[in-house]
């Protein structure tokens, strides 16, 4: 029998069997660690953001848990892409989607990493131009709009496989960097990254985290990601993938409106456990059937008058 | 909420010349084998197992080995530090005859799961196991709880001259377990796997972590199994499918770290 509703989607030439995919630094340390996500009903995983050397992060508290949401700053640890091949290859058997991230705080190193992320095989590159809390990294490449031109259109002209980028809500100016992704060739937007915040700790009088500033996730920046990605929606023509805050059916329901053919779930795995996916899913379709959407696609951007 | 709540050390003991024991108020129930996350301020946090469990009162025992847990050992009574948890699944401790076997720091969360037990009514039997009897910490502690007690040393300092797991094996021959339940180096908790052919095995494992509850990733073992939640104690069918048990572990980066 035919299901009742299609929620399968697509972005750029990416076809996914349902919108959820792992939001990129959790539960991605390692192949096994992508596969049980899969398990649990993801469409596709985004690895770990990979940079070209080995980079331990932050010492801990890397993070810590708010009345809203959850606030951490990891610091871009990765093993580095050579170690990191190993994953991409031992999750490849699955034959699911998947986006490599990379991190590089100039074009030449985001070109070196996505050559070798393809030739590893993933199916897609994230452009992590948006952690809020790495030095030279990440938001600081992300903040200006020619060198997000830059890194993309250099990236494009050596990979075939799409290319997305990862933006963040700390800038001016969002849809002029959306605006300078496109034009550099991008395949996708990603939006958004975690939000820049702190917490100090009264008894201690000390910021909790290491790295005393991070970035806050969770259900209390679902409605920031809903307002970049509808925004980004009104001026460019390539597909968007949602993030922030994304705990239920509903929440993803939320960003498609606004614009996203996808939405990612990170911190939504530690509320609603691993299988978050299957039971978004689930809302959707449910969702879909009370309304009578048979398909998903009908619903991407249907907010916009 | 996994906001660490601030507690003051209100006892500091030193077990031996590198280990010690704080415990501070802390109230709730926790299973031994569950762990905290310690957040020793302006330095680290780290997991740490429980090493007391009274009902207000709970303390941690360890030993200073790198740079978190030397800026520890160097707090004292009155010193403050975060504690978030207990996290983790701890040992289900069930059956007639419990052969426990700590080793090293291990020895510091066998000793509640060996309370526990006696409790129970579970004959229960512990290998401590050290390098040499200057290591050696809660002998009397064990020797008090009315399990039956063995010290080994590698350098036959004190007790059986070898590794715990090779006493381990001689006492398996001797008597009849149904259960083994360990902490302590990997290698050695490998070898008692080995050694339990129908008898039941649970290990507790330890990596490095960073969140604790689950959404890193960093404490992965196998398909995907969080050390923080699954874990960290494992039994021997997981632990004979986790190509990862007794060979590796990862650092702060992600790399493979061999044992």
């Amino acid at each position: 029998m035919l299901p009742l509703v299609d929620t399968t989607t697509r972005i750029s030439s990416l076809k996914l069997k349902n919108p959820t995919i792992l939001a990129s630094g959790l539960m991605d340390e390692d192949a096994g660690s992508m596969k049980r996500v899969i398990g649990c009903g993801a469409g596709a995983v985004v690895t770990k953001s990979i940079g070209l050397k080995p980079r331990e992060g932050y010492p801990n508290p890397t993070i810590v848990e708010l009345e809203c949401g959850i606030l951490n700053a990891m610091g871009l640890p990765s093993p580095g892409i050579k170690e990191y091949g190993e994953e991409i290859r031992k999750f490849k058997s699955l034959k699911v989607p998947l986006i490599g991230s990379i991190f590089g705080s100039n074009s030449k190193e985001f070109v070196e990493l996505s050559k070798k992320m393809q030739d590893y095989g993933a199916n897609a590159l994230e452009l992590n131009m948006s952690c809020p809390h790495a030095k030279g990294y990440g938001l600081e490449t992300g903040s200006d709009p020619k060198l997000v031109k830059e890194i993309t259109s250099k990236v494009k002209d050596l990979v075939n496989i799409p290319v997305f980028v990862k933006l963040s809500s700390n800038v001016s100016d969002l849809a002029g960097i959306a605006k300078a992704s496109e034009s550099g060739g991008a395949d996708g937007i990603v939006a958004i990254n975690t939000i820049k915040a702190m917490k100090i700790d009264l008894e201690l009088r000390t910021p909790v985290l290491a790295n005393k500033i991070g970035g806050y996730s969770g259900k209390a920046i679902k409605p920031i990601g809903v307002r970049c990605v509808y925004e980004i929606a009104e001026v460019v023509d390539i597909p968007i993938i949602g993030v922030g805050g994304v705990t239920t059916g509903e929440d993803a329901l939320e960003y498609i409106l606004a614009g996203a053919s996808a939405v990612q779930i990170g911190t939504g795995i530690y509320y609603r456990e691993l299988d978050v996916f299957k039971k978004v899913c689930r809302e959707m379709e449910n969702w879909m059937k009370k309304h009578n959407v048979k398909k998903l696609s009908e619903l991407i951007g249907a907010s916009h008058t | 909420m996994s906001y660490p709540a601030v507690k003051e050390i209100i006892v500091s003991r030193k077990e031996t010349s590198d280990i010690k024991t704080f415990m501070f108020e802390y109230p709730g129930k926790i299973v031994p084998g569950q762990f905290f996350m310690i957040w020793i301020p302006s330095a680290d946090e780290i997991p740490m197992s429980v090493s007391y469990i009274d009902k207000k009162i709970k303390g941690i025992t360890f030993r200073k080995v790198g740079e978190a847990t030397n800026a520890l050992f160097n707090l004292k009574e009155g010193d403050k530090i975060g504690i978030r948890g207990p996290y983790g699944n701890g040992f289900k401790i069930k059956g007639k005859e419990i052969l426990f076997v700590g080793g090293g720091t291990g020895i510091a969360m066998i000793a509640p799961a060996v309370e526990e037990a006696v409790r129970k009514d579970i004959s229960s039997t512990v290998i401590v196991g050290v390098k040499n009897k200057n290591e050696l910490f809660f002998e009397n502690r064990f020797r008090k709880s009315g399990a039956k007690v063995y010290i080994s040393t590698d350098d036959g300092s004190k007790g059986y001259k070898g590794f715990a797991s090779d006493l381990a094996k001689e006492l398996l021959n001797k008597d009849k377990f149904n259960s083994i339940l360990t902490c302590g180096p990997e290698v050695m908790m490998k070898k008692l796997l080995g050694l339990c052919r129908n008898i039941q095995f649970q290990a507790s494992l330890e990596r490095y972590m960073k969140c604790g509850i689950g959404l890193c990733g960093q404490c992965c073992i196998g398909e995907g199994l969080r050390v923080c939640v699954e874990g960290p104690v494992f039994d021997g069918k997981t632990l004979k499918n986790v190509e990862d048990f007794g060979l590796y572990k990862r650092d702060a980066s992600g790399r493979k770290i061999r044992f």
